[in-house]
């Protein structure tokens, strides 16, 4: 017995296949025979993509062989030449220009479907939201074991393609399926679309001249149930709408031609298939916010990247061809092609093409940002130094860029700005004056600060707070303790929410509950290290950047 | 497929604001619109062309010259004949590689007759036209030295593979993006005149009138489009109209106190911020038909020219479009 599961991602393929301008689908599953078989209601000529696929390949180019062989321009034909199904693997390993594209040219033409076999494992590692968007469909077989699936019977898809054109709809139906999207949560005007666009092929499968209540239901909890961002619990009305003005419309859900349908069957259809832990995804997705899909980290160099050697290869897109390296393969065959060919000119074979390579690696800065108020302070500012000094001293190998961020007194002053010369360092850090009050979120401001810059340069920076956390300047300077710890708890959501990596050090004797709280709101670690030197601090912060 | 049209794109309207206006002075300097998924960004930039008055350019020119001795050299062209040619609106696809967007070697050329012929790139396609880049925020670093360069100078300068090419290259820069995936860097932000930030509609009326011209424009297009298309032409003539305005627009001393009063309170860094507003607010009073510059029209075009232009306050989480609005109402009380 096929499970329900199972049995709406079949049927999501086949209205994919009946209209094409659905977009397409998301399949959440590892490889293995439950796709399989789901595969097999796919369009057997669908065309496979993967994520490293090439802008030539995608959309066409020159081909390079056949212009070499003729003599005359030969252009290739893309990918996306030709309509029909599109099949995306290692889905979650798109990159935003790939996902751009193909976004673009759901967006232009509505002759392909796509179908994104997302193989993600861990929940942060998913199909880039752009194009997840513009799909409507999403299905996650994760939890379906071969026994769950059932046979493919294909109903007559033809047939339905063809009788899609005629099937009619009542106007009142796009209000419904608005107010269902309000009520579920969803921005986005594209999803209400799909609803429709679904409930109508929906018609044309079953065979109904015009849209039936079923078909909207069954179009409600296939489009609308995964993209919802809280439970509709609330009637619309209670809804909070922070930017709306109070609509109009809500005297239209009083009108006497109210369709023949309650919104309540249809919001139960969606409601049914929302996962329970729908909050803790959302969190998790809000959490990730700014930071990088599953593509894996950007390899961007603050350089241009150091010039290797050229290498034989194909022209492709995003590829510089090495002329130099090139004429001086072809050099040597020159006189045996020319005999060969009885053609005068320069003779150059697709195997003499070298390309440019170019080594880009991501340099890594380390901003301390070092309480210099109080007591503790001398000691603290000391270590601090010889950490630096440490952790520059393996810069050459690491790459580690370093900057030094003090806090005392009203204000935070940056000591050291991000360098590698250790020289520098050493001179700026000769003398460091420190006492008075401990400015905890000016001090994380201006580590922010320079944590934007760094990254704008193309450096991953990473903060490591120094203090024994008792936050007492705000950051308009006044001495307040209860302000100074909103504020600090306040830059800390700014950080994360920026996605900036963070280490929060504790150096006080006793561990601090407001600073493990601070470390909680920047999803940092939190190392509690009384009366750390230099050599254990910077041992730590090396163990939890993990290299 | 005919882009969905302009002017069936339902409320978002500071957005088509900000288009018009920079259609009626393309000096003011393109727009960024920053928004959410599904907000109709890219719909929007995509309908402009249709909005835009024709050019007369040369036939076959690369950079749409309008002046025979503007047409560059290496185009090798001999025809000197006009034609009235749409206003070009070019795509910059993110991950497009340096050669395509300056031009390069023409490789087929190379490759097949052994010539050194330059192949133009976006840039020169561009030129006295509109440059439209989806995703701004995700653009790869060097392509935006590339474009700050370029939008800077006005020019197109390749030196590169033996070949020395220099064409003009002015193009007002539309940008779009989604915030949360990225920041702009603040001295491409500068480059951009205006900027609007969308957001879905949030009352139903709204959404299902969407729901309603989009399934119209996709399932009665000729009529949709009959509908439509008069709007676009309609609002096309305005624009021309404005155009011819602005030059009439009388500019009292008082305006340009204002602006600047406006500028110095919201410490924008640089004067481009002054410069900006005062010309998105003359084209404004020109959309409006409007004689002269007055502080309606300043108060409407301060938010979409400053407030991309303001230092970021961490802690301000009201976003820099509130700020803008609460200091115009202090300073033109």
């Amino acid at each position: 017995m096929p499970s329900a599961n199972w049995t709406r991602a079949t049927l999501a393929l086949q209205l994919l296949a009946i209209d094409p301008a659905l977009g397409g689908m998301r399949v959440r599953a590892r490889s293995g025979p439950v796709r399989d078989q789901l595969m097999q209601w796919v369009d057997p000529n669908a065309r496979k993509l993967h994520p490293a696929i090439s802008d030539d390949a995608l959309f066409g180019g020159l081909d390079l062989s056949a212009t070499l062989a003729t003599g005359h321009v030969v252009q290739e034909q893309g990918l996306l030449a030709t309509p029909g199904a599109l099949i995306l693997t290692m889905a979650e390993r798109v990159s935003t220009a790939l996902a751009a594209r193909l976004a673009l040219t759901l967006d232009r033409s509505k002759i392909h479907s796509l179908i994104a076999l997302d193989e993600g494992t861990a929940p942060d590692e998913m199909l880039n939201p752009k194009l997840a968007e513009r799909l409507a469909f999403d299905a996650d077989l994760s939890d379906i074991g071969i026994h769950d699936t059932g046979p493919s019977e294909c109903p007559d898809l033809a047939a339905a393609q063809h009788r899609l054109p005629t099937v009619t709809h009542d106007p009142d139906i796009l209000l419904q399926i608005a107010t269902i999207a309000a009520q579920c949560g969803i921005d986005s005007v594209r999803a209400p679309l799909f609803t429709l666009r679904a409930a109508l092929a929906h018609a044309a499968l079953s065979g109904h001249v015009s849209v039936t209540s079923a078909d909207l239901e069954i179009a409600c909890a296939l489009t609308l149930a995964h993209r919802a961002t809280q439970f509709p619990d609330t009637p619309a009305e209670e809804v909070p709408e922070p930017d709306a003005p109070p609509a109009d419309t809500r005297s239209d859900r009083d009108d006497p031609n109210t369709p023949d349908l309650p919104d309540d069957l249809l919001l139960d259809a969606v409601k049914a298939l929302l996962p329970d832990n729908l909050l803790e995804r959302l969190a998790a997705q809000k959490a990730r916010k700014g930071r990088g899909n599953g593509t894996g980290a950007a390899r961007k160099g603050n350089r241009r990247g150091r010039p290797l050697s050229s290498r034989a290869g194909k022209i492709c897109d995003g590829a510089r061809i090495d002329i130099i390296s090139t004429l001086r393969a072809a050099a040597p065959l020159q006189t045996i092609r020319k005999h060969a060919s009885g053609r005068d000119g320069l003779h150059i074979r697709p195997a003499d093409i070298r390309l440019k390579r170019f080594e880009e690696r991501s340099d890594r800065l380390l901003i301390f940002a070092v309480d210099a108020s109080g007591s503790a302070a001398l000691s603290r500012l000391a270590e601090a130094k010889g950490a630096v000094e440490l952790l520059l001293a393996q810069a050459y190998a690491r790459r580690d860029h370093v900057a030094l961020v003090a806090f005392r007194g009203t204000k935070a002053e940056l000591l050291l700005p991000p360098t590698r010369s250790l020289v520098q360092t050493k001179r700026r850090l000769a003398a460091l004056p420190g006492g008075g009050g401990t400015p905890l979120a000016a001090g994380m401001v201006t580590a922010f600060d320079q944590a934007t810059q760094a990254r704008r340069r193309g450096l991953t920076p990473t903060i490591a707070i120094l203090t024994d956390g008792r936050a007492n300047i705000a950051l308009d300077g006044t001495a307040n303790r209860k302000l100074a710890a909103t504020d600090a708890q306040h830059i800390a959501r700014v950080l994360r929410s920026q996605g900036i990596d963070a280490l929060v050090i504790d150096t006080g004797n006793r561990p601090e509950p407001a600073l493990r709280a601070l470390a909680a709101t920047l999803n940092a670690p939190y190392l509690p290290l009384p009366r750390a030197d230099a050599q254990r601090l910077s041992q730590s912060v090396a163990a939890v950047l993990g290299d | 497929m005919t882009p969905f049209p302009f002017s069936a794109i339902v409320g978002q309207d500071e957005m088509k604001q900000a288009m018009i206006l920079t259609a009626i002075d393309a000096s003011i300097g393109g727009v960024l619109v920053f928004g959410d998924r599904g907000t109709g960004k890219s719909t929007a930039v995509r309908a402009l062309a249709a909005l835009l008055p024709p050019i007369n350019a040369i036939k076959g020119c690369p950079v749409n010259s309008e002046r025979a001795e503007n047409v560059p050299d290496w185009a090798m062209l001999d025809t000197k004949a006009l034609h009235e040619t749409p206003t070009p609106v070019v795509d910059l696809p993110l991950g497009a590689t340096e050669d395509r967007v300056t031009g390069a070697l023409d490789i087929e050329k190379a490759l097949t007759k052994g010539e050194k012929a330059f192949q133009p790139g976006l840039l020169a396609r561009a030129n006295r036209g509109y440059l439209y880049i989806d995703e701004v925020n995700l653009l790869e670093d060097h392509i935006v030295d590339l474009l700050l360069d370029v939008a800077q100078s006005g020019e197109n300068v390749v030196e590169r593979e033996g070949l020395s090419i220099r064409h003009p290259a002015r193009f007002v820069l539309v940008g779009s993006g989604n915030p949360e995936e990225g920041e702009l860097r603040p001295q491409l932000l500068d480059r951009f005149g205006l900027s609007v930030e969308v957001a879905s509609p949030k009352d139903i009326a709204t959404r299902v009138e969407v729901m309603k011209r989009r399934d119209a424009f996709e399932n009665d297009n000729a009529a949709f489009m009959l509908r439509w298309q008069a709007e676009d032409a309609a609002i096309r003539d305005r624009i021309l109209t404005a155009r011819k305005a602005l030059t009439r627009l009388t500019t009292p001393e008082k305006a340009l106190h204002d602006v600047a009063a406006l500028c110095l309170a919201l410490g924008s860094d640089g004067l481009r911020g002054e410069l900006t507003l005062l010309k998105a607010a003359r084209a404004f009073a020109a959309w409006r038909d409007d004689t002269a510059l007055t502080r309606a029209h300043i108060r409407a075009a301060a938010p979409m020219a400053l407030r991309h232009r303001l230092r970021r306050d961490p802690l301000d989480e009201a976003g820099s479009g509130t700020r803008v609005i609460r200091v115009v109402e202090e300073v033109l009380a």
